[in-house]
C-alpha cells in the first residue's frame, strides 16, 4: 500500500523523477571521479541512462539529457583517476557494439533473417580502412601513395559502410534463396569464408597481409588533431552511434521498416501486398551491414592493428546474443543488450578474474586458471540464451508497436463513416 | 466484358493434378464465386492467379496481359489483391500498420528520404495513416486501430484482411473463404460489405466460399471445380439444379433422390 502510493507519486511527478535522477548521476559520477577504479560506480553511472529511459519526460528532453550525460558527464567523471583510458575504452567498445547490434537487429529483429556471420561486415569495414591506411596497398597499387593520411579516415567511415553494404548485397543474393535454419547455417558459412579469405589473401598478390594482419594503421586526423587515445575515439563512436540510432528509428516506422516486418511475419502475404521479397531482404542486409562496416573502420583506427582473429564466429554469436538478450526488433532493448554484454565481457568478467587471481595468488583459494571467469564467456552466453528463451523470450525490453493518437488518424472531431469510392481512393 | 481470363490452366503437384485445364472468364465489375468440394483445387486456382504458384500450362490474363511467371508483388501492382483462407495477417504489427503495408505500392518514400526525414516523407506517412484509418472505418474495425493484429477476434481478423487487400487499390479482389468461422450475424455483415465494395468501389470480386447461402445471395456467376476440373459454370439458379454439381457435393445417389431440387 505504502509502496504503491510512493510509486504513484513518483510516476506522477516529473520534478521528483528529475531530482532523483540528478542526485543519482551526481553521486555515481562523483564516485567514478574520486575513486581510482571502481567498476561498480562506472556501471551505475551508465545505468543512469537506463533510468532516464524509464522517466516520463518527452523524447526531446530524454535525448538532450542523454547527450549531456554521454558527451559531458561520463567523459568528465571518468577523467578523474588513473583508469581514465580503461573506462573510455570500455565506453567506446560499448558504442561500437551497440551500433553493430542495431545493424544486426535490422536483419534479425525487423526482417526476421537469422544471420550468424554478421561480423564479416565489420571485418570488411575494418579492412577497407586498414589496407589503405597502411603501406599495405602499395603491394597492389603502383606508386608509393600509401598509407593515406589520417584525414582520409572521415571519408573512409562512409566508404567502409558502403563497402560493407555492397558485401551485404553480394552475400545476400545467393544466400537469401534459403530460409530459417538453413539461412543461419549458410550465413555462418559465409562469415567464416570471408574471414578465411582475409586470412589467405596474401598470395598471389598480397592484399590483406594474411594472418600477419595489418599494423600501424594511421590514426584519424581532424585539421591536424590526431585521435590516438580511447577517450578521443569515444567521441567519434558517439557521433556515429547518434547517426545510427537516428536512422534506425526513422527506418523502423517507415514504408521500408513496415515491409521488413511484413516479410518477417508472413512472406506470402507480404508479397501479395506488392512487397518485392528479395529486394526488401537485400535492403535489410545492406543497411544492417553498412552500420557494421562504419564501426569496422573506427575499430581498425582505434586498435591500429587488425588481423583475421578479431573477426571469428564467436564475435558473430556475441552480437547475436546482444540482440536476443535485449529484445529482437526493439531498439532500446538492443542498445541495452549490447551495452550489458560488452560490459560483462570487458569489465565484469575481467574484474572477477583478476579478483579471483589475487585471492589464489595469496593462497586463500585454489582455482585452476582453466576455470577463470573470462574463459567461461561462451558458457555464460549459452546460459543467458537458454534462460532468456525460457523465461523472457521477448528480451529485456520487448518490441512494441508505436501507438498513434486518434486525432492524428481521424482528423479533428468525429469522422462520419465514409461511403463510396472517394473515401478509399483519393 | 471479361477482366480476368484463364485458359486451359493446369497445375500438377507430383502425381496429383490440382488444376486441370480450367477455362473461365471473370466478367468485369461483378461478383463471381468459385465453389467445389474440399480438395477441388480452388485455393490452388487462386494461388495460380496471384503468382504464388507457377502454372504447368495454360494462360492467365488480366486485361489481356499475361500473368504467367509474373512475380506475386508485380501482380499486386497490376491490380489483383487477395485474402487468405488460413488468415495471414502480420500478427505482431498493429491493425493500422497492417493496412499501411497494403498501401506499400502507392507510397513513394525511398530510404534516403526516410532517414533524412524530409517533409514530403512525413506528409506521406501522415496521409497514409489517415487513409488506413478510413479503410478500417469502411470495414468497421476503426475502434481497434492501435491493437496488435493477432489479438483481434477471428471474424475481425478476416475483416482486417479485407481492409488490407483494399489498401492495394485493386481492380480484382480475390476472397478465399471470407466467411469461414464466422457466426450468422458476422456472415450477414460480411455479405453486405462485399456487396458494398462491389457497388461503391467498382471492384471485380471473386470469392471462394463453402457457405452456399452467401454464394447464392452474392454471386452472379459461379464456377464449379471438382478434382481440379471445371464441372459447371453459370448463374446461381442453374448451378443449384445442375446434377453434376449435386453429385460432386453429395454423391451419386443424391441426384437420383433429388435432394437439392
Amino acid at each position: 500500500m505504502e509502496i504503491n502510493s510512493t510509486r504513484e507519486r513518483l510516476a506522477g511527478s516529473k520534478s521528483l523523477q528529475a531530482g532523483l535522477l540528478a542526485a543519482f548521476v551526481v553521486v555515481t559520477s562523483g564516485a567514478v571521479y574520486l575513486m581510482d577504479k571502481s567498476v561498480l560506480a562506472f556501471l551505475l553511472l551508465l545505468g543512469s541512462l537506463l533510468l532516464l529511459y524509464y522517466t516520463g519526460f518527452s523524447n526531446g528532453i530524454k535525448w538532450a539529457s542523454a547527450g549531456i550525460l554521454l558527451l559531458l558527464v561520463i567523459p568528465f567523471a571518468a577523467s578523474g583517476g588513473s583508469s581514465h583510458e580503461a573506462y573510455m575504452e570500455v565506453a567506446a567498445q560499448c558504442g561500437i557494439y551497440v551500433a553493430m547490434a542495431l545493424g544486426l537487429n535490422i536483419v534479425v529483429g525487423f526482417a526476421g533473417l537469422l544471420d550468424m556471420g554478421f561480423v564479416a561486415f565489420f571485418a570488411v569495414g575494418a579492412y577497407t580502412y586498414g589496407i589503405f591506411a597502411t603501406a599495405q596497398a602499395n603491394n597492389f597499387i603502383p606508386g608509393s601513395l600509401f598509407p593515406l593520411p589520417g584525414g582520409s579516415f572521415w571519408i573512409f567511415i562512409l566508404l567502409g559502410g558502403f563497402m560493407a553494404g555492397i558485401f551485404g548485397i553480394l552475400l545476400g543474393l545467393p544466400v537469401l534463396r534459403v530460409k530459417g535454419d538453413y539461412l543461419a547455417i549458410v550465413t555462418l558459412g559465409f562469415g567464416e569464408i570471408i574471414r578465411i579469405i582475409f586470412n589467405n589473401m596474401e598470395k598471389p598478390i598480397n592484399i590483406t597481409n594474411g594472418a600477419m594482419g595489418l599494423s600501424s594503421i594511421q590514426p584519424p586526423d581532424l585539421f591536424g588533431f590526431k585521435f590516438t587515445f580511447p577517450h578521443q575515439f569515444y567521441f567519434i563512436v558517439i557521433g556515429i552511434l547518434a547517426v545510427v540510432i537516428f536512422a534506425v528509428r526513422r527506418l523502423e516506422h517507415s514504408r521500408l521498416g513496415r515491409s521488413w516486418k511484413a516479410v518477417r511475419e508472413n512472406e506470402i502475404a507480404a508479397q501479395s501486398m506488392g512487397i518485392p521479397l528479395i529486394r526488401t531482404k537485400l535492403t535489410a542486409f545492406a543497411i544492417g551491414a553498412s552500420f557494421s562496416g562504419m564501426m569496422g573502420v573506427v575499430f581498425a583506427a582505434k586498435q591500429t592493428f587488425i588481423d583475421p582473429t578479431s573477426f571469428t564466429l564467436v564475435e558473430s554469436t556475441t552480437i547475436l546474443v546482444m540482440v536476443v538478450l535485449g529484445g529482437m526488433g526493439s531498439v532500446p532493448g538492443v542498445i541495452l543488450g549490447a551495452s550489458l554484454v560488452t560490459i560483462l565481457n570487458l569489465q565484469v568478467l575481467t574484474e572477477l578474474t583478476s579478483a579471483l587471481n589475487a585471492l589464489s595468488n595469496n593462497g586463500y583459494i585454489g582455482i585452476p586458471t582453466a576455470l577463470s571467469p573470462s574463459k567461461m564467456q561462451r558458457l555464460i552466453f549459452g546460459l543467458i540464451l537458454i534462460l532468456f528463451a525460457i523465461f523472457r523470450p521477448n528480451g529485456l525490453i520487448r518490441a512494441r508497436n508505436r501507438k498513434v493518437s486518434l486525432e492524428s488518424v481521424a482528423g479533428s472531431g468525429v469522422y462520419p463513416a465514409p461511403a463510396g469510392r472517394a473515401a478509399i481512393r483519393k | 466484358m471479361a477482366i480476368l481470363t484463364v485458359a486451359s490452366l493446369k497445375k500438377r503437384f507430383g502425381g496429383l493434378v490440382a488444376v486441370n485445364g480450367v477455362d473461365y472468364s471473370f466478367p468485369s465489375g461483378e461478383i463471381s464465386a468459385v465453389i467445389g468440394p474440399n480438395g477441388a483445387g480452388k485455393t490452388t486456382f487462386f494461388n495460380l492467379i496471384t503468382g504464388i504458384y507457377v502454372p504447368d500450362g495454360g494462360r492467365i490474363e488480366l486485361d489481356g496481359k499475361s500473368l504467367v511467371r509474373v512475380k506475386p508483388h508485380v501482380i499486386a501492382k497490376l491490380g489483383i489483391a487477395r485474402t487468405f483462407q488460413n488468415i495471414r495477417l502480420f500478427g505482431s504489427m498493429s491493425v493500422l500498420e497492417n493496412v499501411m503495408v497494403g498501401m506499400h505500392i502507392h507510397l513513394k518514400s525511398g530510404t534516403p528520404g526516410t532517414i533524412l526525414g524530409w517533409g514530403k516523407v512525413r506528409h506521406e506517412e501522415q496521409e497514409a495513416r489517415r487513409k488506413a484509418y478510413r479503410l478500417l472505418q469502411y470495414v468497421g474495425l476503426e475502434r481497434h486501430f492501435n491493437e496488435e493484429a493477432s489479438s483481434l477476434p477471428y471474424g475481425a481478423q478476416r475483416k482486417l484482411e479485407v481492409a488490407r487487400a483494399l489498401a492495394v487499390q485493386p481492380k480484382v479482389l480475390l476472397l478465399d473463404e471470407p466467411a469461414a468461422g464466422m457466426n450468422p450475424r458476422e456472415t450477414a455483415e460480411l455479405t453486405a460489405l462485399i456487396r458494398r465494395m462491389q457497388r461503391e468501389l467498382e471492384l471485380t470480386i471473386i470469392l471462394i466460399e463453402h457457405d452456399m447461402k452467401l454464394v447464392m445471395q452474392l454471386a452472379e456467376h459461379i464456377l464449379v471445380l471438382d478434382h481440379g476440373e471445371k464441372i459447371a459454370e453459370g448463374g446461381p439458379a442453374a448451378i443449384r439444379n445442375n446434377p453434376k454439381v449435386i453429385e460432386a457435393y453429395l454423391g451419386k445417389n443424391a441426384v437420383e433422390e433429388g435432394v437439392m431440387a
